[in-house]
């Protein structure tokens, strides 16, 4: 199939119905609705299920249901609507059936805006609901990215019976881009042997994220933790720039990620040798690579779209070894490459330590920008 | 030269159903919960429907039903069976779905869930505990605690100045349009178990006949958290609740008339 232009959330979705996905339920919010619109169609068509709830709360809790019914299930939504979802994925995460959720986030928090934002990385990445779980987390900066996560994020929920998100940001859940979705996959025949589906010529299935005894509790936390420490054996996955001989590292994901290749090339042509290292499973972080870089560069800029999450990943991977710097724009406000590049000429003639609070220091700086009405 | 006895024709007249699984239940004596779980697995039983039945249950007393049910289950959070119950109907829509909640989930936490899920017209069966209380919690106040009734966080009786009306869930449901089956029973005598049982039947057919959504509502006993004996307690459902309760066919397609 050759590469099309393609709208963000529609090829998104479309990708999800060409990756096999048979039910999706969700509620419309800005900017993920034509994910919900395009399934609004097409899910019909097909003669496959779908709901527009009546909350983000029911939604995540019929994908809860048909996941426990053995299918490839889904829902789209952004940042409140993920807040509203986060006591369901905490069961569907109990009870280890595969969900995929695709959370295209936007500024906040509150009602916050529906501004492209990377404010949600915490509540992702951290686990958001209650309890001991950890979800994989992918993150695309490009539609085509987006595209191929989605099938990816399929298989991983499916190979590892976990709840794998895919996050974008309204950038990419909105731009017009030239990519290629895959061809349409076969559904399976059979459901998976743990699926409910009627107990016929076998023993009953029970599914539920409930042991009431602690010490059973404790054997499923100690199953998932060590199901995630497979994964993180596993599924790291990132993507590097002129990284071979860089003596400084942009470390951004998703679209701040990109941004900062143009700083990064406009850098390279000045002289400075830097490089870009874009995580792109942000669970599991790829943490030794990133203590890796620490023992080749001598300085490290974070560019995130928030308030400095990622940033504490990275500085707990750098242990020290090498200062780590931060700069990022918040509440909807993506960042320009010039900026960014501005960043990267600062960090690359600064010789002080950091002390310590690179987020104190960038919000000083942050606060100048804003006030020259940049 | 030897007769053989004639044996007297013998007939199993009482066993457990198919449906049920041989654990004792873990609830309080006088409880209806267990009843209500009975009918229903009597009712599964003879439609046959056991080997395509997939039960959600609830939190609240009765969020280990799917130890006693001997078929598929899944364990919603709490008030979400619904929409649960909607995920599966929709990917899985001939296999019998049914949920089964109590009056703090179904009419409290639950409420947009199961609006919604009649509003749709989902067709999947529901099973209605109204105990006019919070069981599992400890005896707090429900949407259906009846007015100046004591509760552990109505100590002083419900005051319907602080704490309004009992919310009546059959008369709401009945305005759905997509509702095929909506009606009261009670469990506090063996005549209204025998209309219960009638009832619930029903409710699966209306989903079998794809008549949309259906709920029976059954008045229960908690004599634990109402702080009375078993034998009271059936007299309190009686006396107490059916006048605020009214027992009654809220909603019953025509088809399901002959
Ligand atoms: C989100 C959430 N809030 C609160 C609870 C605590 N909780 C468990 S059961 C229950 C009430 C159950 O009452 P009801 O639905 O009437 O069932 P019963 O026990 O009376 O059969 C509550 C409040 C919970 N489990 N989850
Ligand atoms: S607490 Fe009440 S509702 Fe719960 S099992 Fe005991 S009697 Fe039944
Ligand atoms: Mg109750």
């Amino acid at each position: 199939m050759a590469k099309e232009l393609l709208k963000g959330n529609e090829a998104f979705a479309e990708a999800a119905i060409r990756a096999g996905c048979e039910g999706f339920f969700g509620y419309p919010i800005t900017p993920s609705t034509e994910f919900l619109e395009h399934m609004a169609r097409r899910m019909p068509q097909l003669g496959r299920a779908f709901v527009q709830a009546e909350s983000e709360v029911a939604a995540i809790n019929m994908v809860y249901g048909a996941a426990c019914a053995g299918k490839r299930v889904m829902t789209s939504s952004s940042s409140p609507g993920i807040s509203l979802m986060m006591e369901g994925i905490s069961y569907i995460a109990g009870t280890e059936v595969p969900a995929v959720i695709v959370n295209v986030m936007r500024g906040g928090p509150g009602l916050g805006n529906i501004a492209p934002s990377q404010g949600d990385y915490y509540q992702m990445v951290k686990g958001g609901g209650h309890g001991d779980y950890f979800p994989i987390v992918l993150a695309p900066a490009s539609v085509q990215e987006a595209i191929d996560f989605i099938s990816l994020a399929f298989d991983l929920a499916e190979k590892y019976l976990n709840i794998v998100y895919v996050i974008a940001d309204g950038n990419m859940g909105q731009m017009m881009e030239p990519a290629e979705l895959p061809p349409m996959r076969e559904l399976p025949k059979e459901p998976p042997a743990w699926a409910v589906t009627g107990a016929k010529g076998r023993k009953p299935n029970i599914l539920s994220s409930i042991y009431i005894n602690p010490p059973d509790e404790e054997v499923t936390n100690i199953r998932l933790v060590k199901r995630w420490l497979e994964i993180e054996k596993n599924e790291i996955r990132f993507s590097e720039y002129l990284m071979e001989d860089a003596e400084f590292a942009v470390i951004g994901f998703g679209t701040a990620g990109r941004v900062a290749t143009t700083a990064i090339r406009a850098a390279r042509q000045e002289g400075i040798k830097v490089g870009l290292f874009r995580p792109i499973t942000l669970a599991p972080f790829p943490k030794e690579q990133v203590a890796e870089i620490s023992r080749r560069v001598k300085r490290i800029l974070v560019v995130e779209m928030n308030s400095g999450m990622m940033l504490e990943d990275v500085a707990a991977a750098v242990q020290g070894r090498v200062p780590v710097e931060f700069f990022g724009r918040m509440g909807g406000v993506t960042p320009f490459p010039d900026e960014i590049l501005d960043e990267i000429r600062r960090v690359a003639a600064n010789k002080r330590p950091v002390n310590w609070n690179a987020r104190a220091e960038w919000i000083a700086r942050l606060e100048q920008i804003v006030a020259e009405g940049k | 030269m030897m007769t053989t006895p004639v044996k007297p024709e013998i007939q199993v007249v009482y066993q457990r159903p198919d449906s049920f699984t041989d654990l004792t239940t873990h609830y309080c004596p006088g409880c209806t919960h267990g009843i209500a779980h009975r009918l229903v697995a009597e009712v599964i039983d003879e439609m046959g429907l056991r080997e395509k039945s997939i039960g959600v249950a609830p939190v609240g007393c009765s969020v280990f039903a799917y130890k006693y049910f001997n078929m598929d289950f899944v364990e919603a959070a709490h008030g979400r069976a619904p929409a649960m119950a909607t995920g599966i109907k929709r990917v899985l829509p001939k296999n019998t779905v049914f949920t089964y909640q109590g009056d703090g989930d179904l009419a409290s936490i639950g409420m947009a869930e199961i609006i919604h899920a009649a509003a749709r017209g989902e067709n999947i069966t529901v099973i209605f505990i109204n105990n006019a209380i919070y069981g599992m919690t400890g005896g707090q106040m429900a949407p259906t605690t009846l007015p100046g009734m004591k509760t552990t966080s109505s100590p002083f009786g419900r005051d319907v100045e602080l704490s309004g009306y009992p919310v009546r869930m059959c008369e709401i449901l009945a305005t759905m349009e997509g509702a095929g089956y909506i009606v009261r029973r009670s469990l506090h005598d063996a005549k209204h178990i025998r209309q219960a049982k009638k009832a619930i039947r029903l409710a699966f057919e209306t989903q079998e006949r794809g008549l949309g959504f259906a709920m029976v509502e059954l008045l229960s006993s908690c004599p634990t958290n109402w702080e009375i004996n078993p034998h009271e307690a059936l007299d309190f459902i009686a006396e107490r609740m059916v006048p605020v309760f009214p027992l009654g066919d809220y909603k019953v397609n025509e088809e399901l008339k002959h």
